[in-house]
């Protein structure tokens, strides 16, 4: 347990390495508070201080200024201490997570991406959100193959150095799964951002366009309607994917930000189809099978479909319809003052690109248009910002995004209406934070 | 061979007209052709039409058998333990085959589970993915006529075949007309193509919008902190700190705009340390949880009941390689022989030293 509060300066509260304890973080509290009020009475603009020694020097200004640091009068670390670099230290709190209850067996799980913290539209690899559903491998990619078959002319056995030889596009692209925000069909449930839309992530993949692969092989132009993805771990995923899409922008991707695939997102090869949900994306890709009718595997019969009023369910509808969340303020963060702030989140449609996102401060009655940083790529994940005074009284704050299309970011009455509250998944409804006084933001919904 | 001509020329420079023959790329020879043995090895599929169903046949009775020692652990004896994964069977009446849908998925249904038999439409499903992916920690290990048994078991649990039933690709199309929901299936064209038009419609728009009154639904208090001190899981610096929810929120805005000290605390790994890494690994966990029973019992639970016991280590070894029944109900744990001797011995060991 670290117990040296040197680093307190300002409203910044840099953390000990340990997690303090209630007393000590109470203690803190109050240290710093009675500075601070000495420091504010002086007129001091900065405050900062080591607690002990920090009253008196107030009015000198702050000792991270005034007393150099070991990092400015010391020898720093070698070249390739970590040949494989890793996150600052500092940094450890962003992780991906489970979702408590959510599964009972962890090789048919979840993780989250923690986008409450994570800037611009590119998912760091490390926190690029999990989904396994028999566990998840590191496959010897010199022994990785990919067959295509089925209604081609001719049936094809590729390995990764041949794919690797062939024609590639790099391109950015998000995956979310079919079931990222499902808890909140019926009512809140989830803390935080994380766990409310952490199942979306985007990357840039490398790898040779799927069709690329069909023309190689001849595919049969006249009949084939579907082709069937399968994987090669231990739930051998199969996904029916329309020719259309598997003609248009589907890659066969080893590469992702740069590097190759991590083992969690399907080292050494995945299928890439832009804008479908991210079950189809199937991992660990050993086979390609080109048909002409749908195959209704187990996710496309029993889970992955939408449970309508009726008692009916619809099957195949893996389009990730137009979406957006503020990331921050989001739910369980708390402002630290009154004042400004940046409004920042997250914007994405299956059908193409963002046209335009709306932020709403006060529960949705009233809306300005967010400012779209580039680059804004269809089917991927963009970045909106928009300004904010807080006048530190209650506000909902609210995303809603328009894509290319002209399709507008439903609310959550709206999709409970045509969908009900039994479905599971495609819930992209409107998200709703709640800024308390207390300057808590909190998970609500408001329609 | 023509390809590779043509190959050739495009590579000597040859003018192509832009029709069919400009298809014929300078990759065109990357790769190389499966044999048929490759493709039977690996094409395991099974349409919804039967294109691709092995033959073969399978009765209840050899089903049963296959179940009790590699499905039960999980799936529970008849199919409806919700202890592991959802029910296989319940929910389904008499009524719903004959009729093709499920009444217990209609609105007003008080049934607390969505079974898988009270979903799926097709039968094929079920053949195809338990020959893929079953069992759990084994997956494609089971005979052809092993899973016609194994399917015919759970069929007749959900009471679409009689107990002496015996399923075969010759009568498995009349079994289809038996699927108590083989009408619940809708295609819906609009979610399947990028450029569908979507079902749920909203408005932009901008100045004094419809809003219904008040905040419609909160977290529940007791939810503040479940997925624990969201504090921990945010960074320690910038215009935000996460909130301490393992305190009620505060009354006001903290003085001096104290917000709580963050502090940086890394995600325990899912499995931390040798011995629960081998657990996760090996798939233990997909039936024991280290303080609590999933299907066996949890490992603290093993390590109190025999605490003292001298031979434990060697005692636990034998139990995780050639599995046993008795000891902690009636479910069996089924043998493991697939663990190395070696972990089985650092499982052991992290049990007989008190699971923790």
């Amino acid at each position: 347990m670290s117990e040296d509060f040197s680093h307190v300066i300002g409203r910044v509260l840099p953390a000990p390495e340990n997690h303090l304890s209630a007393d000590k973080l109470e203690e803190a509290r109050k240290a710093r508070r009675s500075f601070m009020g000495k420091a504010l009475a002086m007129g001091a603009g900065v405050a900062g201080s080591t607690l002990a020694a920090g009253r008196a020097m107030a009015n000198e200004g702050d000792p991270n200024i005034l007393t150099l640091p070991e990092h400015s009068t010391g020898l720093g670390q070698a070249v390739a201490t970590h040949p494989y670099g890793m996150p600052s230290k500092w940094e450890a709190n962003l992780q991906r997570r489970q979702s408590p209850g959510l599964t009972r067996v962890p090789q048919a799980s979840v993780s989250f991406t923690p986008l409450q913290g994570l800037f611009g539209i590119i998912t760091p690899s490390g926190l690029h959100f999990e989904r396994h559903h028999q566990g998840w491998w590191d496959i010897d990619p010199s022994k990785h193959r990919l067959m295509i078959n089925g209604l081609v002319k001719r049936e094809r056995v590729f390995t990764m150095d041949d794919l690797m030889r062939l024609p590639s596009v790099s391109r950015i692209h998000f995956i979310e799964c079919g079931a990222n925000s499902a808890p909140e069909w019926g009512n809140v449930a989830l803390p935080s951002v994380q766990y409310t839309h952490g199942m979306v992530s985007c990357s840039e993949f490398t790898g040779v366009l799927l069709s690329t692969l069909l023309e190689m092989c001849g595919y049969d132009k006249k009949r084939a309607k579907v082709v069937l993805a399968e994987g090669a771990d231990g739930s051998s995923m199969t996904r029916t994917i329309d020719i259309e899409r598997a003609m248009d922008d589907c890659i066969v991707a080893w590469g992702m930000n740069g590097e190759m695939l991590r083992p969690e997102n399907g080292y050494p090869l995945r299928l890439v189809v832009p804008g479908i949900q991210g079950v189809s994306w199937v991992k660990y890709l050993r086979r390609i099978e080109v048909g002409d009718e749908k195959y209704a595997t187990k996710d496309e019969a029993v889970h992955y479909i939408d449970h309508m009023p009726d008692g009916t369910h619809r099957q195949y509808t893996g389009i990730q319809e137009c979406k957006s969340v503020i990331t921050t303020p989001s739910g369980s963060q708390t402002l630290l003052d009154k004042g400004y702030y940046n409004i920042t989140g997250l914007a994405w449609s299956g059908r193409g690109s963002i046209k335009r996102v709306d932020v709403s401060v006060d529960g949705g009655r009233n809306w300005r248009t967010a400012r779209l940083e580039g680059p804004i790529l269809p089917k991927a994940l963009t970045r909106f910002n928009i300004d904010w005074v807080w006048d530190g009284k209650p506000a909902i704050l609210q995303s809603r995004a328009i894509d290319s299309t002209g399709y507008v970011q439903p609310k959550i009455n709206q999709l409970r209406a045509v969908r009900g509250t039994r479905s599971v998944y495609h819930q992209n409804a409107i998200q709703s934070w709640r800024v308390a006084e207390n300057g808590e933001v909190s998970n609500v919904q408001v329609y | 061979m023509k390809a590779l001509v043509l190959t050739a020329a495009a590579l000597a420079g040859l003018v192509f007209s832009s029709g069919a023959s400009a298809q014929i790329q300078p990759w065109h020879e990357i790769g190389r052709d499966a044999t048929p043995a490759e493709v039977k090895a690996w094409d395991i599929d099974v349409r919804p039409d039967f294109k691709g169903l092995p033959k073969g046949a399978g009765s209840v009775s050899l089903g049963e058998q296959v179940w009790e020692g590699k499905c039960a652990s999980c799936h529970g004896t008849f199919g409806e333990s919700n202890e592991v994964f959802t029910p296989i069977v319940g929910g389904t009446t008499k009524a719903d085959i004959e009729r093709g849908r499920v009444k217990n998925l209609e609105e007003g249904s008080t049934f607390p589970q969505k079974t898988t038999m009270m979903k799926v439409a097709t039968v094929s499903t079920l053949w195809d993915y338990i020959n893929r992916a079953m069992p759990w920690n084994a997956p494609k290990t089971l005979k052809t006529d092993e899973v016609y048994g194994v399917l015919a078991y759970i069929l007749n649990l959900a009471e679409v075949v009689p107990a002496d039933f015996t399923l075969s690709d010759q009568n498995i199309a009349e079994v289809q007309k038996r699927m108590p929901n083989r009408n619940g299936m809708v295609f819906y064209e609009p979610l399947w193509k990028v450029n569908g038009k979507g079902d749920v419609k909203n408005v932009a728009c901008m100045k004094d919008c419809p809003v219904e009154a008040g905040v419609r639904s909160t977290l529940p208090d007791f939810a503040r902190d479940a997925h624990g001190n969201i504090l921990e899981q945010n960074r320690v610096i910038g215009p935000v700190r996460g909130a301490d929810t393992t305190k009620p929120a505060p009354k006001s805005l903290p003085s001096g705009a104290a917000a709580a000290a963050p502090v940086v605390v890394a995600a325990a790994p899912a499995g931390a340390g040798d011995a629960k890494a081998l657990l996760s690994a090996n798939s233990c966990t997909a039936c024991h949880g280290v303080a609590n029973k999933i299907v066996g019992p949890g490992f603290n639970e093993i390590a109190t009941k025999h605490k003292g016991r001298a031979d434990l280590e060697a005692y636990l070894v034998g139990k995780i390689k050639n599995g046993g029944s008795g000891v902690y109900g009636a479910i069996p744990m089924p043998a493991q022989p697939q663990v190395k001797d070696a972990d089985a011995q650092a499982i052991a060991r992290w049990i007989a030293s008190g699971a923790k």
